[in-house]
C-alpha cells in the first residue's frame, strides 16, 4: 500500500538525493524490502534508540531499501502495543521494538493484551541499569542510599521510567533486598529518557535508576554520579561497583528485542527472523553496541518465544512479591 | 568575545557553496512540510537519516536545522488561510489570523507571521549562541511543581479566549478536559474513557480536534448559512502587505513573544504550545484594539504567537546542544544523528564538536534569512487561495483537512473522531460557545494533572512544595495578579471616571 506520506516524503527524499548528486544503485533500490519499524516508547529512549539503530545499521549493510519508524508513546508500551496488534496486524514488513519493560508494564498495567499475541522475531540486546545522583546530592556511595531508604524511603524521590518498567522493577528489587516495604517507596515515573534526566539535572529527585547508556554521558562530564551497576560483573572502562559488590544482593539486565505483528505468513516470519539475524551479525551493528552499552544477547524464532514465556512468569513473580502486580 | 570568535568560525563553515546548497533545500523542504498537515519535521528527518552515511556531519545537520526552522514558518500559513493549523503551535495563530484573511488582511497576517518569525527566529538563536548555558540552568530549575504553576499562570489565558459569557466558555474549557482524559493514564497505565476501544487508548489527537472544532466546523456552519448573505470573505482589502499602522502594532507583539517563547521553548517540559497561548493573552489584554480580537482579526494576536513559536523552536536547541537532552521528537532524531556520525550527544559536545554545533548555529541565522526571503513574495500567490468561490474554497478545506488528518496516523478512526468534532463544531458555533477553549483544555489539562501528580509524588503529598519553591510561588503569584488584577483595574477606572458624578447622589 502506497500511502500519501510515504510517497510524499519518498519524492522529497529522491529530490534531495537528486540535488545532490547521490546515487542509490537500481539493485539496492528495488530488491531489498521496505522495512516499517514500531516503536512504543517517545522518541529518545531505550527502544527508540534500538530501533532507530537497527534502521541505521540496515541501510549501511543494504538490507532494506526504506523504512518508517512509528512512535506511539506511553504506559511502557501498553498503549502501543494494542495498536500494533490490531493495525498492524498481518502487516509482513514490520517489526515492532519491545523488551523487559513492557513484559513488566503489561502485568502491572493488567493489560489487555500481551505478547503471546505478537510473532516473536529476535531478542537483540540487554543493558544493564545503573543507580546514580546528581552531582551535588549527599550520597557518595549505594551504600549512602541504602541507608537514607532504611531511614525513611517517602522522602528519597526516585525517577525512572514508566510505573513497573525495569527501572521501577530493579527500586523495588534493591529495597525488598536491604529489607525496606514496596509500599513506602516514592518512585516518579517518566515518559521519555530525556524527561528523567532533567529532572535529575535540575536535582528535583535524589536518584535516578535508568538503563546505564541513557546516563553514561553526563556521568563522563561528571554531571551525575555513578552509584552502582546492575551487571553481574565489573564492566571495562566503568568506575562503578555492581550492585553485589555495594552489598545488595541483586541483578539485573533489561533485555530488548523485536516482535512481528500477529497473523503474518510463515515465510514472513522466516524472512524477518534472517533479515534480523544478517543485521545482528554485522559489523557496523557491533560497533554500534559498543557504542551505546549494549551487550549482544541473540537469540531467535522460537528459542526466543520460550525466553519471553518465561521472563514473563519470572517478572509476574517479583512485581507480586512487590506488590505492583 | 569567545563566542564571537567561535560564532565567526561557524559562518565560515555554513557559508561554503556546498552548505548554503543543503540549508536552501532544508528550508525549502521544511516550508512544504509545514503547510501540510499532518507531515511534521520529526518525521522528514527521521525519514532524512540515511542521508547521514552520504554526507558530512555539518552538511547533515544544517539540512536538519532548515527543516526545523521552515515548518515552523510555513506552519502558520494553513492557520491563516484555511482555519486548518498544520501543527499544535500554530493553533492560536488560527484564532486571529484567519479573522483577518476573512476581512481582507490575510496579506498582513502572513507578512506579520514571516516577519515576526524572522525576528523572533534570529532573537531565538542569538539566545542559543549567547546565552545558552545560563538559559539551561534556568530551565533545570523547572520541576514538577513549577510545571504546575506555570500550567496554572497558562490557564489564565484562556479568559482572554473565553468569548463573551464566561459560563459558556468555562463550559468549553471543561469539554475540553474530558476529551484530554481520554487514553491511558501516563501515571499508571490505567485507560480512562476509552469505552473499551483500543484506538481511544492513544487519547485524541490535538490537531485532529482543533481541524475538527475549527476547519470543519466552521465549514458545516457555512454550508448552513451560504444564503443568509452574511460572512463574506473578502479577498483583499488595502494593501498586499502591512502597513505603516501595521508593523507599528507588529514590533512589540513579536518581541514580547520572542522573550516568552525562548526560555519556555528551552524548558525540558515547556513545549511550543504553552508560550502561544500566554503571548495571546498578553497581546489581548495590553491591545488598544481589544474590540478587533475575534471579530475582524487583530494582528497583535498573530504577531506575538507567532513570533513565540519560532522562538520555542529555537529555545528547544538549546538543552539539545548544551547537554545532549532530547526535549521534542524533532531534537530527539537530530540527537540520533549525532550518534550515528559516532558523536555522543552529552554535555561536552560543545567542546568536542565545536566545529559542528558552531556551523550549526550559525546556518540556522543564515536559514532564518532565507525563509523569509522565500516567504514573502509567496504571500500574493497564497492570498488568491481566498479569491477562490467559497462553496469550491470550503470544499477544498474539507478535502484538505480530511487528508492530512488520515495522513497523521492512516487511522480510519482518525477520520471518524474529525468529524464527530467537525458536527460539534458545528453546533458549538450555532449556539455561540467558543471552540478555542476546548482545545486549550486538551493540551493544557493532561499536562497539569501530570506535573500536579509528579509534584505531590515527589514531595510525598506535601502541598506546600508549591508555594515553598520560589519558582512556583512566583508563578502563582503571577497567576493570581492575572486573575485578580484585571478586575480591580476596572474597579480602579469605574470609580475614577464614573466616580465623581455617583458620588454626590450616593453621599
Amino acid at each position: 500500500m502506497l500511502n500519501r506520506r510515504r510517497f510524499l516524503t519518498g519524492t522529497a527524499v529522491a529530490g534531495v538525493a537528486g540535488i545532490a548528486g547521490l546515487r542509490l544503485s537500481p539493485a539496492f533500490a528495488q530488491s531489498a524490502p521496505q522495512l516499517q519499524i514500531f516503536v512504543p516508547a517517545a522518541p529518545g529512549g531505550g527502544w527508540d534508540q534500538t530501533g532507530r539503530t537497527m534502521d541505521q545499521v540496515m541501510h549501511t549493510e543494504k538490507l532494506i531499501s526504506g523504512s518508517q519508524i512509528t512512535n506511539v508513546g506511553g504506559a511502557g508500551g501498553t498503549v502501543g502495543l494494542p495498536q500494533f496488534i490490531s493495525q498492524w496486524n498481518g502487516k509482513g514488513n514490520s517489526l515492532m521494538v519491545a523488551g523487559m519493560v513492557m513484559v513488566g508494564a503489561i502485568i502491572a498495567n493488567k493489560a489487555a493484551n500481551n505478547l503471546t499475541q505478537v510473532t516473536p522475531i529476535a531478542r537483540l540486546t540487554g543493558e544493564f541499569e545503573a543507580l546514580v545522583v546528581p552531582a551535588e546530592s549527599p550520597f557518595k556511595t549505594a551504600a549512602d542510599f541504602v541507608a537514607a531508604l532504611k531511614a525513611d524511603a517517602t522522602k528519597v524521590p526516585v525517577a525512572g521510567g514508566s510505573a513497573g518498567g525495569s527501572d521501577h522493577i530493579l527500586f523495588g528489587l534493591i529495597a525488598k533486598t536491604v529489607g525496606v516495604a514496596a509500599t513506602n517507596l516514592s518512585y516518579v515515573p517518566f515518559a521519555g529518557g530525556g524527561e528523567a534526566l532533567s529532572a535529575l539535572l535540575g536535582n528535583q529527585v535524589a536518584a535516578g535508576i535508568s538503563g546505564y547508556g541513557e546516563f553514561s554521558e553526563q556521568v563522563k562530564a561528571g554531571a551525575l554520579r555513578l552509584l552502582a551497576i546492575s551487571a553481574d560483573k565489573r564492566q571495562d572502562g566503568i568506575d562503578a561497583p555492581t550492585l553485589k559488590e555495594a552489598g545488595i544482593d541483586v541483578e539485573l539486565f533489561n533485555w530488548r528485542g523485536v516482535f512481528a505483528p500477529p497473523g503474518i505468513s510463515d515465510a514472513d516470519k522466516a524472512a524477518m527472523i534472517a533479515l534480523v539475524e544478517t543485521m545482528a551479525k554485522s559489523e557496523a551493528w557491533a560497533s554500534e553496541c559498543k557504542n551505546r552499552n549494549w551487550t549482544q544477547i541473540l537469540l531467535t524464532g522460537d528459542d526466543y518465544a520460550k525466553f519471553v514465556a518465561e521472563d514473563s512468569a519470572r517478572i509476574e513473580a517479583i512485581l507480586k512479591d512487590l506488590g505492583l502486580a | 568575545m569567545d563566542t564571537l570568535g567561535h560564532l565567526a568560525h561557524g559562518f565560515a563553515v555554513a557559508l561554503t557553496p556546498i552548505n548554503l546548497m543543503w540549508c536552501l533545500v532544508g528550508t525549502t523542504l521544511g516550508t512544504a512540510i509545514g503547510v501540510l498537515p499532518g507531515l511534521g519535521p520529526a518525521l522528514t528527518i527521521a525519514l532524512l537519516l540515511p542521508i547521514t552515511y552520504q554526507v558530512a556531519p555539518e552538511a547533515s545537520f544544517i539540512l536538519f536545522a532548515g527543516i526545523y526552522y521552515g515548518a515552523m514558518y510555513g506552519g502558520s500559513t494553513t492557520s491563516i488561510l484555511l482555519n486548518t493549523p498544520g501543527e499544535s503551535a500554530t493553533i492560536v495563530t488560527a484564532l486571529e489570523g484567519n479573522k483577518m484573511a476573512r476581512s481582507g488582511r490575510g496579506g498582513a497576517a502572513l507578512a506579520t507571521s514571516a516577519i515576526g518569525s524572522f525576528v523572533a527566529g534570529t532573537i531565538g538563536t542569538m539566545g542559543v549562541a549567547f546565552l545558552a548555558p545560563v538559559v539551561v540552568k534556568f530551565a533545570l530549575a523547572f520541576g514538577p511543581a513549577e510545571y504546575f504553576s506555570l500550567m496554572v499562570l497558562a490557564f489564565i489565558t484562556v479568559s482572554a479566549v473565553l468569548g463573551s459569557s464566561s459560563v459558556r466558555g468555562l463550559t468549553s474549557l471543561f469539554g475540553g478536559f474530558v476529551i484530554g482524559l481520554i487514553g491511558v493514564d501516563l501515571q499508571t497505565g490505567q485507560p480512562r474513557f476509552t469505552f473499551g476501544s483500543t484506538e481511544l487508548l492513544d487519547g485524541v489527537d490535538v490537531i485532529i480536534a482543533a481541524v475538527g472544532l475549527f476547519a470543519v466546523g466552521e465549514t458545516l456552519y457555512m454550508a448552513s448559512r451560504r444564503y443568509a448573505g452574511r460572512d463574506e470573505i473578502v479577498p483583499l482589502r488595502g494593501s498586499l502587505y502591512m502597513t505603516g499602522a501595521e508593523w507599528r502594532r507588529s514590533w512589540k507583539p513579536w518581541l514580547r513573544g520572542a522573550a516568552i517563547g525562548f526560555p519556555i521553548g528551552a524548558m525540558p517540559a515547556g513545549g511550543a504550545e504553552i508560550p502561544t497561548f500566554l503571548s495571546y493573552a498578553i497581546e489581548k489584554k495590553l491591545s488598544k484594539h481589544k474590540h478587533e480580537f475575534g471579530t475582524v482579526g487583530a494582528i497583535e494576536g498573530v504577531a506575538g504567537p507567532e513570533a513565540a513559536n519560532n522562538a520555542s523552536a529555537a529555545g528547544v536547541l538549546v538543552p539539545m546542544l548544551t547537554l545532549g537532552l532530547p526535549t521534542s521528537a524533532t531534537a530527539a532524531i537530530m540527537l540520533s544523528a549525532f550518534q550515528s556520525y559516532g558523536i555522543n550527544p552529552g554535555p561536552l559536545l560543545l567542546t568536542t564538536q565545536g566545529d559542528l554545533v558552531w556551523g550549526l548555529i550559525a546556518s540556522l541565522f543564515i536559514a532564518n534569512i532565507i525563509l523569509v526571503v522565500l516567504n514573502l513574495p509567496l504571500i500574493g500567490l497564497w492570498v488568491r487561495l481566498l479569491k477562490i468561490p467559497a462553496p469550491q474554497l470550503y470544499a477544498g478545506i474539507l478535502v484538505f483537512a480530511t487528508v492530512g488528518t488520515y495522513g497523521i496516523s492512516q487511522s480510519p478512526i482518525d477520520l471518524v473522531i474529525l468529524y464527530l468534532l467537525g458536527a460539534a463544531g458545528f453546533l458549538m458555533r450555532r449556539f455561540d460557545f467558543p471552540t478555542a477553549p476546548v482545545i486549550i483544555g486538551m493540551i493544557l489539562g493532561p499536562l497539569a494533572e501530570t506535573q500536579f501528580r509528579r509534584a505531590m509524588t515527589i514531595s510525598n503529598g506535601d502541598w506546600s512544595v508549591f508555594y515553598k519553591h520560589p519558582l512556583s510561588l512566583t508563578l502563582l503569584t503571577l497567576a493570581f495578579i492575572g486573575l485578580v488584577g484585571p478586575h480591580i483595574w476596572a474597579y480602579v477606572e469605574h470609580r475614577r471616571r464614573g466616580g465623581p458624578e455617583h458620588v454626590p447622589g450616593d453621599a
